[in-house]
């Protein structure tokens, strides 16, 4: 009789990455392979992020790896015309379009697209190839691999994901769009990692989507890391948009040199289980930092965001906004954390999480926190919790606007303080188009594609 | 149009109102006046609906129907409006949405399909022109940072875009200089119609200059105790309300 032992879900990984090192390493370029041993190192070590990890108290990780995903150290070959299955449907947005499917970069006449103004649009890995010296100065440069064993873990076994370089002084109005797809006959876990350089002077919006098309299971770690040179711009707008049946863990890595400036917005619209982790270095003087959230949960759903903004030097400012609308049993979290160093005077930095709760079974965690050295910044921040305002509704009701038609309209103007930050007018009057299909609980699907996997 | 009888109401176990009679007529003007404290806004809140306050007792038609039946939406659709004290602020909701949503909640009541966006915005320029509200103010958001003058000059352009059978103008005056009050005044009187009704709820006779009642009523510890016509709202503003309060002249 055999024996039947159980092993962990932190051991079977380890031990996967040893059992398929050769496999790994194999095609993968040496910027990406030089970091890993270290990486699965600290992953052994750390394992994953434990509820006594004050970062993740509001977000179990561990039971997400015990269910049993596939894994691909290449791409697998599927064949179709990405146009097929996928068409984004928002018309007036032209944008530089890359899509990352299953976690690799999907070709689209080759592997790396460069316009005309030096703007780099490529797979990771052939990026670390083609471009090393680039890829090699910014790539795991920012990634905390010793202390968050998920990014350690990504770092070991990421083999691609999208590079996007901005040269100095190229000023790029049309937005560079990164579609991620998950799409697969079985269930599949993904971890790539994005590389974002926009170097001194240089102007550029990402809007990065993720969607799921294939109603399987899956979980995604993802690692991105973005490098914002002096009197750059950058905007940044993720939209989340999967199946319950998915789950995202989400790392984002900002720093951001003199005078930059740099606007995230993260609009989760649906999915699973959300995790997101921002961090901002405010790394050079006059730099400025702004952070946007909005986060709908419904029926089991879970959504959690982490921000860290760090003040590391004098005059910079970071203005900060999450939203949560949150209905059923979902729950969700923010904790969000300023860090104003001792030499960083004159600092501004706000923050605010705002929560509506439709049900009482509905839950959410907040937790400001402000952690400041220096004596001469202002800083403040807030966070309520509350249910939609009696007053309101009886304002818009003796309108003649019925109940439900006005908490509609409440719930949708209070979402609308994020979703307006977005710049691009297009984008914009779209993602404010989904947010309300969302809401009014109809299906927001922002493609042809022809799943009803939302 | 609008028939009360007998109409108490309490707030919290507390009665507020003790016993109200009034009728108004389509093409008239009524004034209701009093010292604070006395049930104005009592009343008004009962005849839209407000959930704080509960009738105990009596009844209030509308054009027939029975008005307390109903919910403050469906009051609103079949004509009632009232011009709110205290303008609610709502944050992330434009001005332009708000209308759009009751404009076309009050069409469909009728039977009639939503206005189109360039009919929609038509209506909207006519009657912002009407009302003489700064154009920007509908591109905001509901009330939010309006001062007091915007806020109240706001209800008559809501009013003016719904055009209710009867309005009710709660301390309308309220916060005004005498600018925003012409402006207010004016757009209610430009609304002014046979077949519609205005009660104006104030504790001064100054708005009554502009907006001319035809009936006059003192509400005072929640019944009216004495009614007659515009003459006296100016006896009110000589003598103030204490002879009321001490039960002379009745």
């Amino acid at each position: 009789m055999t024996q039947k032992t159980t092993i962990s879900p932190r051991e079977e990984l380890v031990s996967l990455y040893l059992e398929n090192l050769d496999m790994i390493t194999e095609g993968s370029p040496d910027i990406l392979n030089r970091f890993r041993e270290e990486a699965i190192q600290h992953f052994k070590l750390l394992g994953f992020p434990s509820a006594k990890n004050e970062k993740y108290k509001y977000s179990k990780i561990e039971p997400l790896f015990t269910k049993d995903y596939e894994k691909y150290f290449a791409p697998k070959k599927i064949s179709f015309r990405i146009e097929d299955i996928f068409r984004c449907d928002i018309p007036e947005l032209d944008t530089h379009l890359a899509v990352v499917l299953n976690g690799f970069y999907f070709p689209n006449n080759g592997l790396t697209t460069k316009l005309p103004n030096g703007i780099i649009i490529s797979s990771l890995a052939e990026a670390a190839r083609n471009y090393p010296d680039i890829v090699g100065k910014y790539y795991n440069a920012q990634a905390e691999n010793d202390t968050d064993g998920l990014v350690a873990l990504n770092t070991a076994f990421v083999q691609d994901g999208v590079f996007i370089y901005v040269p100095k002084g190229v000023v790029e109005e049309k937005p560079i769009q990164l579609i991620n797809l998950l799409l697969s006959t079985e269930n599949q876990l993904v971890q790539y990692r994005n590389l974002i350089v926009v170097e001194e002077s240089a102007q550029a919006n990402v809007l990065i989507c993720d969607h799921s098309l294939s109603p399987m299971q899956y979980l995604s770690n993802v690692v991105t890391e973005v490098h914002v040179g002096a009197n750059a711009s950058l905007e940044m707008v993720k939209m989340q948009n999967e199946h319950n049946d998915s789950a995202q863990l989400n790392h984002s890595y900002i720093v951001q040199e003199r005078d930059s400036h740099v606007k995230t917005n993260v609009l989760s619209l649906h999915g699973g289980f959300i995790r997101n982790n921002l961090k901002m270095l405010l790394n050079g003087e006059g730099a400025d930092a702004h952070a946007y959230g909005l986060y709908l949960a419904d029926r089991s759903q879970h959504t959690d965001n982490y921000t860290y903004i760090d003040h590391a030097v004098p005059n910079c400012s970071s203005n900060e906004l999450y939203k949560g609308i949150l209905d059923d049993q979902a729950t969700g979290a923010f904790f969000g954390k300023i860090l104003v160093r001792q030499d960083a005077q004159k600092t501004q930095a706000y923050q605010a999480n705002n929560n509506l709760l439709l049900t009482a079974d509905a839950k959410v965690s907040t937790k400001p926190q402000l952690e400041i050295y220096a004596d001469d910044v202002k800083c403040s921040h807030g966070a309520t919790v509350g249910q939609i305002d009696r007053e309101a509704l009886f304002y818009m009701q003796s309108r003649g606007i019925g109940e439900h038609e006005a908490t509609l309209l409440l719930m949708f103007g209070f979402a609308h303080e994020v979703v307006k930050q977005v710049s691009i007018e297009s984008l914009r009057d779209r993602l404010d188009d989904l947010v309300e299909k969302r809401l009014r609980g109809e299906l927001s699907r922002c493609n042809n594609c022809p799943m009803n996997c939302c | 149009m609008l028939v009360i009888k007998d109409l108490h109401a309490k707030i919290n176990d507390k009665e507020i109102l003790k016993g109200i009679n009034l009728e108004v007529k389509a093409g008239e003007v009524h004034a209701i006046m009093g010292p604070n404290g006395s049930g104005k806004s009592t009343l008004a809140s009962v005849l839209t609906g407000r959930e704080l306050v509960e009738v105990t007792h009596g009844q209030v038609e509308f054009n027939g129907k029975n008005l307390l039946e109903m919910s403050p939406e469906i009051r609103s659709r079949e004509g009632i409006f009232l011009s709110f004290q205290y303008p609610v602020e709502i944050p992330g909701v434009s001005m332009v949405n708000f209308m759009k949503a009751a404009v076309n909640e009050h069409r469909k009541y009728k039977g009639l399909g939503p206005l189109s966006a360039s009919d929609f915005l038509k209506l909207l320029r006519e009657r912002k022109e009407l009302v003489e509200i700064d154009s920007a103010l509908t591109n905001r958001s509901v009330n939010e940072g309006f001062s007091g003058g915007e806020k109240k000059k706001n209800e008559i352009f809501q009013m003016a875009m719904l055009e209710p059978k009867l309005a009710i103008l709660d301390e309308t005056d309220s916060g005004l200089d005498i600018d925003a009050l012409r402006i207010v005044a004016n757009g209610v009187n430009k609304l002014k119609r046979p077949d519609n009704a205005v009660v104006v709820i104030t504790h001064y006779q100054r708005l009554l200059d502009y907006i001319v009642p035809d009936f006059v009523h003192i509400l005072y510890n929640g019944r009216i105790v004495k009614s007659a016509g515009k003459e006296l709202a100016l006896e009110l503003e000589k003598k103030g309300y204490d002879w009321i309060k001490n039960g002379e002249g009745l």
